[in-house]
């Protein structure tokens, strides 16, 4: 066993305990802690990523050398090692564009407490992406929720308690119909190693004995983590707990947590149940209409937002019903273009979250609509990067979004009932998407009076006065034109990890 | 048929009973104390349903007391493993809620969510 294949284990256990050891330190230093592990965490899955392309096969890592029904066990393949890597390098870039809202909004002796969510997070999404056992799943579920739940309520005011609490409500909903389902599937099944269940539920599948049951579990399964991840009618929360918290949590948030649950459904999907039986049940219809539903819904809701942030988040909604309409194909080549959106939304997603607190933050801290006239010239480089998102949300060509609608669409041409719907649906959205974001880009390049701006408190803010952010604003807009612009080499990099999950 | 087997598994279909009150607690109450007993009772539907799925007639609790007996003795542990551990998530999540309460309590003087909200919407924050 070659020594890289101890590193998934590593990152785990690293992000783990780096969490209880931020809480003796003080905030500089747990910040420094979380910046590096993050770091170092990504230069290990890189090496991991490596080991697997080079090797072309996946890997089974034992937990404690135990043999598999008695213990633990890791998987890693190309499109874990991938989403990995990918995800440290979002949270990083996360982190250090909201550090100064960090400082302000945060008081001083609770800064550290925020950097053990931050890394109980971080181990908890690797475990999440690594895990081959559905009940350690569940259990990194429940701490992905608590510690995400700690990143809403950091900044102290009645708002983000309120919104965390019905957070905390909507995930506990989710994660019961989640362990429901888990439990009825080891009832069935009689395993709690994904691989194993496969086994038995193909030899379920071919005898045709505890069909139902097998369904119920399911879509149980498929439902809680739907309504984890703000999924159309399940989005109340969402809102409310991205619009309001600080900058890095609603980045994080938007572009890591939710998606954790979908690789979660992603691995049920292939690993646990198998795809083919997945496609038979007509679970993947209901995902399809939901997801529809919410590409549709999400952006007449942000159409109808005034506060910049909360039209983002609404936005959310929207990019999340793509996903589930990837899924609802019922063809692999949904599902890639499904990853490669979980992808690409992270990446702009949380590029338009800072971008937008750069906007705001040179137009007096108004997140209201109309304060924001002509902040593309006040801070010109969050303009930029506002615009690049913008414009990757709508699906211009050069950009991240473009790639993943164009994958949606040749995907639906291969399905034969839904190849009209999903392209309706698409055109229809991408025109809802331009209303929104153009709106807001034409509204931030156009010039203010004189007269009006000193009277609103807007400030000019240089690209030097935040080194830090713009930096991160850099990478995000680099991030993004390679995903839109060498998509080739990704799209393949999944395709083959989703070979190697079967 | 059916009728007959809801009867013979008649502790499984209290289990669900139980989950689905829990839920519909969860989810429909106003009041946040009431929501957290309502996520208590959904929890532990689930250990009551993990506990029977673990129990074989006529075999003991796997705990070692005189000896190890053979495998036909005892009772499958895994699943009381699971229900430990699911105890332990379920009194972490409930410690969470209830923190979250007592602040909403102390800055607004109530337990029901939609009034938190209506006065959340007066602040105008």
């Amino acid at each position: 066993m070659a020594f890289v294949q101890n590193f998934p284990f590593f990152s785990i256990i690293l992000s783990l305990f780096s969490g209880p050891l931020s809480s003796i330190l003080g905030g500089k230093a747990a910040k420094r802690l979380n910046i590096a592990v993050i770091s170092m965490i990504g230069i290990m899955s890189c090496a991991v990523l490596s080991f697997t392309i080079s090797s072309g096969e996946s890997y089974v890592y034992m937990m404690g050398h135990f043999p598999a029904p008695w213990g633990n066990e890791i998987r890693v393949g190309v499109l874990e090692a991938s989403m990995a890597v990918f995800f440290c390098v979002i949270m990083l870039l996360c982190m250090l564009g909201g550090e100064r809202e960090r400082l302000a909004e945060i008081e001083p002796e609770k800064q550290n407490l925020y950097y053990i969510m931050v890394n109980l997070l971080l181990s908890s999404l690797l475990a999440l992406i690594y895990t081959n056992d559905l009940f350690t799943a569940y259990v990194f579920v429940e701490i992905n929720t608590i510690s995400a739940c700690g990143l809403i309520m950091i900044k102290q005011n009645g708002r983000n308690i309120e919104a965390a609490t019905r957070y905390m409500i909507m995930s506990l909903l989710g994660s019961g119909l989640l362990l429901l389902g888990i439990c009825f599937l080891y009832d069935l099944t009689g395993h709690l190693l994904m691989s194993n269940i496969k086994e038995q539920v193909q030899l379920l599948n071919e005898s045709g004995d505890y069909h139902i049951p097998l369904l119920v579990s399911l879509s149980l399964m498929s439902v809680g983590l739907a309504i984890k991840s703000a999924l159309y009618p399940f989005h109340a929360w969402l809102p409310d707990a991205y619009g309001y918290s600080t900058l890095s949590s609603a980045a994080i948030l938007s572009s890591l947590v939710s998606k954790g649950y979908i690789f979660l459904l992603v691995k049920i999907f292939y690993r646990v149940v198998g795809f083919d039986i997945v496609r038979d049940s007509k679970v993947i219809n209901v995902l399809f209409v939901f997801g529809v539903a919410g590409m549709i819904m999400g952006s007449v809701s942000a159409i109808k937002e005034n506060n910049i942030r909360r039209m983002i988040a609404y936005s959310s909604v929207a990019q999340i019903g793509y996903i589930y309409m990837g899924f609802g194909l019922g063809t692999t080549a949904g599902v890639i273009a499904s990853i490669y959106h979980i992808v690409s939304h992270a990446a702009t997603k949380s590029l338009l979250f800072v971008a937008a607190s750069g906007i705001t933050e040179a137009s007096g801290d108004s997140t209201d609509f109309f304060d924001l006239t002509g902040a593309g010239y006040r801070n010109k480089l969050a303009g930029v990067a506002f615009t690049v998102g913008s414009l990757s949300m709508v699906g211009f060509p050069m950009f991240a979004g473009f790639i993943s609608k164009i994958l949606f669409a040749q995907a639906a041409v291969e399905s034969l009932h839904k190849v009209l719907p999903t392209l309706i649906a698409l055109a229809l959205s991408t025109i809802l998407n331009a209303v929104y974001f153009m709106k807001t880009v034409i509204r931030i390049y156009t010039p203010e009076k004189k007269s009006v701006a000193a009277q609103k408190g807007h400030t000019m803010i240089r690209i030097m006065d935040n080194p830090v952010k713009s930096a991160a604003l850099v990478c995000f807009i680099l991030l993004n034109l390679i995903l839109g612009l060498c998509s080739e080499p990704i799209v393949r990099l999944f395709q083959n990890g989703l070979n190697m999950f079967t | 048929m059916n009728l007959a087997n809801l009867l013979n598994n008649y502790e499984e279909a209290v289990a669900m009973i139980l989950f689905g009150i829990g839920f519909s607690n969860l989810l429909l109450q106003k009041n946040l104390i009431k929501k957290i007993i309502g996520l208590n009772i959904m929890d532990t539907a689930m250990y009551l349903f993990l506990a029977l799925k673990g129990y074989i007639e006529g075999r003991r609790a796997p705990i070692v007391v005189d000896g190890v007996q053979s495998v036909e003795a005892y009772i499958n542990p895994i699943p009381s493993g699971l229900v430990l551990t699911g105890i332990v998530v379920s009194v972490s999540v409930s410690a969470l809620m209830l923190s979250l309460t007592i602040r909403l309590y102390r800055r607004y003087h109530t337990l029901d969510l939609d009034q938190i909200t209506t006065q959340l919407k007066k602040e105008g924050l």
